[in-house]
C-alpha cells in the first residue's frame, strides 16, 4: 500500500542548519549532511533542504552541500530557496537532489512552472505555498504569501494550488503560516481542500506538534506527507516512535525496523 | 568488473551514480556502442517522457543495441518502460524486450496519479529481491504501468495491480528508482552486481 510520508526539513544558511538542534549523539549537530543521513537512518521518508542564505557565495556553499548529502543518503530528497531559473535547478539537480520547491519566483513568474516541468518533468518540481487566513475586501480568505509568509500577493490560495497543478507542478508543500510554529496542529480544512481537489500529492506543513497532529493529518487532512523541523531537531517528537505510532492507529507507514 | 550506465537524453542520472559510489562499485556513463557491448554489466536508467527517450535511442542506434546485449542489464523506471513493447505515453513504440504493453494508471477517485511515494513489492522471483524482506518498501514516481504478465517478478498495488520488477533472460527491470529506495534498493543493485 502506498504510504503516507513523513519529512523532516532543515534549514541551512553557509552549508550549515540553523535553528539549534538537539542531538547530543551526534558529531556536530551544525552538519546538515550528518542530521541528513540520521534521520534518514530513522526511517524519515524523504528529506527536504531549505537554503536561506542570501548571499552568491553561499549559493556555491549550498550546491556543495546537496552534492554531499546526495552521495550520503538514499532516500529521496528536495531542495528549495531561493531557486528562479532554469539554470538554477539545473544545477541543482545536476548535483543529485532528487527534486527542487519553487516559492516566490514561481508567484512572480507562474509561466517558471511550465517551463521548469517541461524541461525537467513534473516530478521533480515542487511548488511550494505559504498561505495565511487574512481579513480581505471580500472577508476573511486564504491568501498566498511570500518572503517568509510576510508578504501578502493577490492571489487566493485555493485557486492557486489548481493552477501551479495545471502549469506543471508534480508535487505541492503547503504551509499555513496561521499555524506555523504554534505546535497546535496543522491547518485541517485547507489542506482538506487542496488535497482533495488535486491529483498531485500535498504535503502538509506548518504546525506539528503531538503525534496525533500528524494521525490528524493524514486523516481529516487528506494529506500525503507531512514536514516538521522543529519538533524533530528538538527530539520533542522522534520519528521511529512517530511512525509506530501511526502505523498502530492503520495510517500505512513505511515500517524500517 | 566493467559496469555501464547507459548515457541518453532521460533525465538525470546523477542519483544513480552516486549510488553506485555509495556501494563502492565503479562505472562508466557512455552511450558507445562498443563499450556497452564489452561491459559485464549495463544499467539502463532513465527519468522522462517515453516517446523523446524513444527518438533518442533509435537517432542512437541505442534501440538495437540494448535488445541485442548478452550481459545482464537492468532497466528502472522509464528504462524499464522503454524495454516492454508499447507505452500508451505519447503512443510509444519501445524496444519490445518484454512483450508487454505499458499504461496509465486509470483515473480512479480518491487516488493521485501519478503513483508518488514509498510502497510494498511482493511475489518476489528473482534474483534481484535476494535477502529482502517479504513486503518491502520502495520508492515510486510514474504514471504509466505495466501490468503484471509472465515476466513479473514483483509486483505492487497501487489502483490495480503493475509489475514492480520484470525479468526475461538477461534483461532484469524495476519500474522504482532503486538509487532512492534506502537499504533496500541498495540491496536490490548489489544483488544485480553480484550475478
Amino acid at each position: 500500500m502506498l504510504t503516507k510520508r513523513i519529512i523532516p526539513c532543515l534549514d541551512v544558511k553557509e552549508g550549515r542548519t540553523v535553528k539549534g538542534v538537539n542531538f547530543v549523539n551526534l558529531r556536530d549537530a551544525g552538519d546538515a549532511v550528518e542530521l541528513g543521513a540520521m534521520y534518514a537512518a530513522q526511517g524519515a521518508d524523504e528529506l527536504v533542504y531549505l537554503d536561506i542564505t542570501a548571499t552568491v557565495e553561499g549559493r556555491s556553499t549550498f550546491i556543495d552541500l546537496v552534492r554531499r548529502v546526495a552521495h550520503t543518503i538514499n532516500i529521496p530528497f528536495t531542495v528549495g530557496g531561493g531557486i528562479s531559473s532554469i539554470a538554477d535547478v539545473s544545477a541543482l539537480l545536476h548535483a543529485g537532489a532528487d527534486k527542487v520547491s519553487i516559492n516566490s519566483s514561481a508567484v512572480r513568474n507562474p509561466d517558471l512552472i511550465n517551463e521548469l516541468s517541461l524541461e525537467f518533468g513534473s516530478q521533480c518540481i515542487v511548488v511550494a505555498i505559504d498561505t495565511r487566513y487574512v481579513e480581505t475586501s471580500d472577508g476573511m480568505q486564504h491568501i498566498v504569501h511570500t518572503h517568509g509568509g510576510r508578504k501578502p500577493t493577490e492571489l487566493l490560495t485555493i485557486p492557486w494550488a489548481k493552477e501551479v497543478e495545471d502549469r506543471g507542478a508534480g508535487e505541492l508543500l503547503l504551509t499555513s503560516m496561521d499555524t506555523d510554529g504554534t505546535k497546535n496542529g496543522f491547518a485541517l480544512e485547507l489542506t482538506s481542500i487542496i488535497s482533495g481537489n488535486a491529483n498531485i500529492p500535498v504535503i502538509a506543513s506548518g504546525g506539528a506538534g503531538t503525534m496525533d497532529n500528524f494521525y490528524d493529518v493524514f486523516t481529516t487532512g487528506k494529506a500525503d506527507a507531512g514536514l516538521a523541523a522543529s519538533i524533530f531537531h528538538f527530539r520533542e517528537i522522534d520519528i521511529p516512535d512517530l511512525k509506530q505510532y501511526l502505523s498502530d492507529k492503520d495510517i500505512p507507514m513505511r515500517m524500517t525496523r | 568488473m566493467k559496469t555501464v550506465i547507459v548515457k541518453y537524453n532521460a533525465g538525470n542520472v546523477q542519483s544513480v551514480m552516486y549510488a553506485l559510489d555509495r556501494i563502492g562499485a565503479t562505472y562508466l556513463y557512455t552511450d558507445d556502442e562498443n563499450e556497452i557491448r564489452t561491459a559485464d554489466k549495463v544499467i539502463f536508467p532513465g527519468v522522462g517522457e517515453a516517446s523523446t527517450a524513444m527518438s533518442y535511442l533509435r537517432k542512437t542506434g541505442l534501440d538495437k543495441v540494448i535488445p541485442s546485449l548478452k550481459q545482464p542489464v537492468f532497466g528502472t523506471c522509464i528504462g524499464m518502460q522503454l524495454m516492454c513493447r508499447y507505452s500508451e505515453e505519447n503512443n510509444t513504440e519501445c524496444m519490445g524486450i518484454f512483450d508487454v504493453d505499458v499504461k496509465r494508471f486509470p483515473a480512479t477517485p480518491g487516488l493521485k496519479v501519478p503513483h508518488m511515494g514509498w510502497n510494498n513489492i511482493y511475489g518476489y522471483n528473482s534474483a534481484l529481491t535476494d535477502q529482502l524482506s517479504d513486503n518491502a518498501y520502495v520508492y515510486f514516481v510514474h504514471s504509466y504501468a505495466a501490468p503484471v504478465c509472465e515476466f513479473t517478478v514483483a509486483s505492487c498495488d497501487y489502483i490495480h495491480p503493475f509489475s514492480a520488477m520484470l525479468q526475461k533472460d538477461n534483461f532484469y527491470a524495476a519500474q522504482f528508482h532503486c538509487e532512492i529506495s534506502g537499504n533496500v534498493g541498495q540491496q536490490i543493485i548489489e544483488n544485480f552486481l553480484k550475478i
